[in-house]
């Protein structure tokens, strides 16, 4: 891995972005905004693909952008540019203003309160830049592709491997006074091959991602877990239709915890389009089940100091003991529900499930015989209802042990049920997601297939 | 030139005081460099949209962007950069970054630039400027009143509209220079109803490259209010969906988002040239019953999924992938054509200046066959008429796929019976359309809501067929 030099080139263009901010939020006054809210961001990286062991893209990414929301009272209007001139902050303020004109008088609309405003907030390290030439990617990658290669020789085809850096700043203020900055840095290792036995044929990937370059995983490792992945998938079939017990893999298991969390935030419930209306203090987990919220974990890759609103996050519980503790809200929603609001205004962040002590391998053998699910295909999940059928593609396990590999099938049931009937959640965490879970057992779904 | 031409030249060229003189300038720079061809890709998007919301006009939001993004290619490589400002100075500095994909040498030489007659398959007109906010404001709440009048279950009514304005010119080494205005509207509406403590979510819309009035004529704008409390009202009713292998019975337009899934993605030339498609190598081969023809048509006038002409200045066309029954070829972008010794189908796209163009389809639908919408019912003993659906996946190595029905009734003895609640449906994309069984007489297209997406990048598509019978398709029910 490349040593990183700490630069400071990012950081230096902050401070012309807060003063573009200020100027901004001093335009929406003038031009009658009783208060504003303004964003500015700004990412620059690199990003290159290889294939069969030459490179077939270079990217150069610089993307830029500025947003501003005006209350005219109790009016709102928004509007964004990627032109940072004068003239179109002018004409970007113009243009929010003359919204606002049109929208109505929302008793509920507004500013978050200032006194929630991250005024002090520290340093959460998520900054490494990476100065990763396109020909450093473009060894790394071939690097990569090399070790899927050398898994097996049935891996005889590849979509490639990809390497990126990208450094950001991302800049919030309000007419509060408040003005929040931060610079991050994201890289990234992927790589998705193709094993081929006759005509079945088996794509899989793997891919490691991290605020600093030196924590990825090796390109070595990367490689060989994408062809271990794709081999394993090869000589699928499909199952019985019936009732089984499903183990979601860490993978995939996410999935599961990021509908509990959408079924939770303030816009599903003020519009009651959520099966968990009216859910606070009722037990939708069981009783051995804690999902928190870690917002401020160094170098955690959804860790921020404050939400959309510059509000203050914060470290809780969202479950405990199975127990609903608290929904995930903006202002405007905590305004609507008559509740305060939870610093999520652009949602959770590193929301992380208590895991049990049993690995995956201890998780199949609790559930003896059922259904290992390691890809979800579809959207499939009515938040309404709680209605959940999605395809899937996994491993057919007897006796806690993966007998084959199992595809073209769907999973289906209802959110509530599942969440009832988890028995047990593993010891073997993602820590690449935004929401932290090992894998999940299910006592029982309905299966679709033969 | 034709007036599409000059209205983009005016908009992306004359502020910035590029000439075509300069943008053959630029691309002979990046020709200095060993690429086989080079293009310059300007674009500016407006976009704005209006939501009611609780029987008020909540929000409104406008946005605006521009920028240029310049391509060189050597063999199978690309290098790519783009700038947020138009002018010589960051096309300069966009094209020395790009060409650095292949050392200095020289391998082709720049055509002169020269555009040529293209479609005209909407009006270059800014759908944003062609309604009053006033006229705007007054759909939304009329389309609300309409929702709300349909039924007393009716507690939610959220509608949303949206306008875009697109211009974008392509100046490339092969000689290729042309331009689209290209609008495209949207109106959406979505509804909770509620009764005896059960709720349920209908959700319609529809748009194309029109400009407001679209909604306003023919009641359009308020025939989607009715039909999203209609879609509520059916599933409040709902019974679980069965579970395991059955006949199913798709009804025309939009279900043809089984295409897209099963067979599009499928088809599209980056796949085949690398080999990684369930269809890889299979020109010629039979992949679907002799009753299916299947086409990819950019250039049906004001759909959501048509252009003049793609991301690389190739006018849009009328592709046949499957002609009763037997593939007959691939959609392609000008790099996988010219890899794979075939030309560009005109199906080269990109989100934005900020992405690469790649091989993506346009309006996918498959022809009318010769049955009656009532005889295929009612030649089923048994199972699922499936007539709306939300979005679909695919795994083109695989070639599985899902796609989930969102309005769908048992079929029992020929008769179309009870509802049931929304389910995936899974297939294999290489033989699902080997089972189809009957070919309605009443091909339809979708209403102008499919966005499609693909490593990482969506564009506006459109899908359509007439009613299918399709026999052992996986149904993801519960019951």
């Amino acid at each position: 891995m490349v040593e990183p030099h700490k630069e400071a080139c990012v950081g230096m263009e902050r401070e012309k972005l807060e003063s573009l901010l200020e100027q901004l939020l001093a335009e929406a006054k003038s031009q009658g905004a009783t208060a504003a809210e303004a964003d500015v961001s700004l990412v620059t990286g690199l990003s290159v693909n290889v294939r069969k062991g030459e490179v077939e893209t270079v990217e150069h990414n610089k993307d830029r952008g500025l947003g501003v929301t005006v209350y005219v009272g109790q009016r709102k209007g928004s509007a964004s540019t990627s032109d940072f001139s004068t003239q179109a902050i002018k004409e970007t303020v113009t243009a929010a203003c003359g919204i606002a004109k049109y929208t109505t008088s929302d008793p509920y609309a507004g500013l978050a309160d200032a006194a929630l405003m991250a005024y002090n907030y520290e340093d959460l390290d998520l900054n490494h830049p990476w100065p990763l030439s396109a020909e450093q990617g473009i060894e790394l990658g071939i690097a990569c592709e090399a070790a899927a290669f050398a898994v097996d020789k049935r891996i005889a085809n590849t979509e490639g491997a990809s390497v990126s850096s990208h450094q950001g700043a991302r800049i919030y203020g309000n007419s509060h006074g408040f003005i929040g900055s931060y610079d991050t840095t994201r890289h990234s290792l992927s790589c998705s091959v193709i094993a081929q036995e006759g005509d079945d044929m088996q794509r899989d990937y793997w891919y490691s991602s991290s605020r600093e370059p030196n924590a990825l995983e090796s390109a070595a490792d990367v490689g060989r877990k994408s062809g271990e992945r794709a081999i394993k998938r090869l000589g699928g079939r499909r199952i019985n239709t019936g009732k089984m017990p499903v183990v979601f893999a860490t993978e995939v298991a996410s999935s599961l915890i990021s509908h509990f969390i959408s079924a939770i935030r303030g816009d599903a419930l003020y519009r009651k389009t959520t099966f968990l209306l009216d859910s606070l203090d009722e037990a939708i987990f069981p009783s051995f089940m804690t999902i928190s919220e870690h917002p401020h974990i160094k170098r955690g890759l959804s860790s921020a100091p404050f939400d959309g609103e510059g509000v203050r996050t914060q470290t809780r519980d969202i479950v405990s003991e199975g127990v609903v503790r608290s929904y995930v809200l903006s202002s405007y929603a905590s305004r609507r529900l008559g509740m305060e609001t939870t610093g999520n205004s652009g949602g959770v962040r590193n929301l992380t499930v208590s895991s049990g002590s049993k690995d995956l391998a201890g998780l199949l053998s609790e559930m003896d015989t059922g259904f290992l699910v390691t890809e979800l295909m579809g959207q499939g999940v009515n938040q309404t209802t709680g209605d959940y059928s999605r395809g899937a593609a996994g491993f057919w396990v007897e006796g806690g042990v993966i007998q084959y590999p199992v595809e073209e099938i769907t999973i289906a049931g209802n959110l509530r049920d599942m969440y009832q009937g988890i028995q047990a959640v593993g010891s073997d965490v993602d820590f690449r997601r935004n929401i932290r879970t090992g894998s999940i057992l299910i006592k029982e779904m309905m299966i679709a297939g033969t | 030139m034709s007036d599409t031409f000059d209205i983009a030249k005016e908009i992306l060229l004359t502020p910035a005081g590029l000439t075509e003189a300069a943008l053959q300038g630029v691309l002979g720079n990046i020709l200095t460099h060993n690429v086989d061809s080079a293009d310059i890709y300007f674009q500016t998007t407006r976009h704005e949209s209006w939501v009611l919301e609780d029987g008020i006009i909540k929000e409104g939001s406008y946005s605006l962007d521009r920028g240029v993004g310049i391509r060189a290619m050597a063999g199978e490589k690309t290098g790519f950069a783009y700038a947020d400002q138009i002018d010589l100075d960051s096309l300069n500095q966009a094209a020395t970054t790009a060409r650095a994909i292949a050392p200095h040498g020289h391998s082709a030489h720049v055509q002169t630039l020269s555009s040529s007659s293209q479609h005209s398959l909407y009006a270059h007109r800014d759908p944003i400027l062609g309604m009053s906010e006033n006229n705007k404001i007054d759909l939304l709440r009329q389309i609300d009143a309409e929702a709300r009048k349909q039924d007393p279950r009716v507690t939610q009514v959220i509608v949303s509209l949206s306008g875009v304005f697109d211009v974008v010119m392509v100046a490339a080494s092969d000689g290729a220079l042309a331009a689209d205005v290209r609008p495209l509207v949207r109106l959406n509406v979505s509804v909770v109803v509620e009764h005896e403590g059960r709720r349920e979510t209908g959700y319609t819309g529809g748009g194309g490259r029109y400009d407001y009035e679209y909604f306003t004529e023919q009641g359009r704008g308020l025939g989607y209010g009715k039909e999203a409390v209609r879609l509520a009202l059916v599933n409040l009713d709902a019974q679980a969906a069965p579970a395991g292998s059955m006949t199913v019975v798709l009804g025309a337009g939009w279900p043809g988002v089984l295409l897209h899934e099963a067979i599009g993605h499928g088809l599209e030339g980056d796949f085949n040239r690398k080999q990684t498609s369930a269809f890889s190598g299979r020109v010629g081969e039979r992949v679907a019953s002799d009753q299916c023809t299947v086409v990819d048509d950019g250039t049906l006038s004001n759909r959501r999924g048509s252009l003049n002409v793609d991301d690389e200045g190739t006018p849009t066309q009328h592709t046949v992938l499957i002609e009763n029954g037997i593939l007959k070829g691939y959609m392609q972008d000008k790099l996988n054509g010219r890899l794979m010794g075939a030309g560009s189908t005109g199906n080269g796209r990109r989100e934005s200046y900020a992405h690469l163009p790649m091989p993506r389809m346009t309006n996918t639908y498959m022809l009318a066959g010769k049955y009656d919408p009532q005889e295929i019912i009612s030649s089923v003993d048994k199972g699922i008429y499936a007539v709306n659906f939300g979005g679909g996946q695919v795994d083109i190595t695989s070639g599985k796929f899902v796609f989930s029905a969102s309005e769908a009734y048992l079929i029992e003895n020929g008769k179309v019976t009870h509802p049931v609640k929304g389910a995936t449906l899974i297939g294999n994309g290489p033989d699902v359309l080997t089972r189809v069984k009957m070919v309605g007489n009443d091909l339809a297209m979708d209403e102008g809501v499919g966005t499609c997406g693909k490593e990482g990048q969506s564009v506006p598509v459109g899908v359509g067929q007439p009613t299918l019978r399709v026999d052992d398709l996986t149904v993801g029910g519960t019951a």
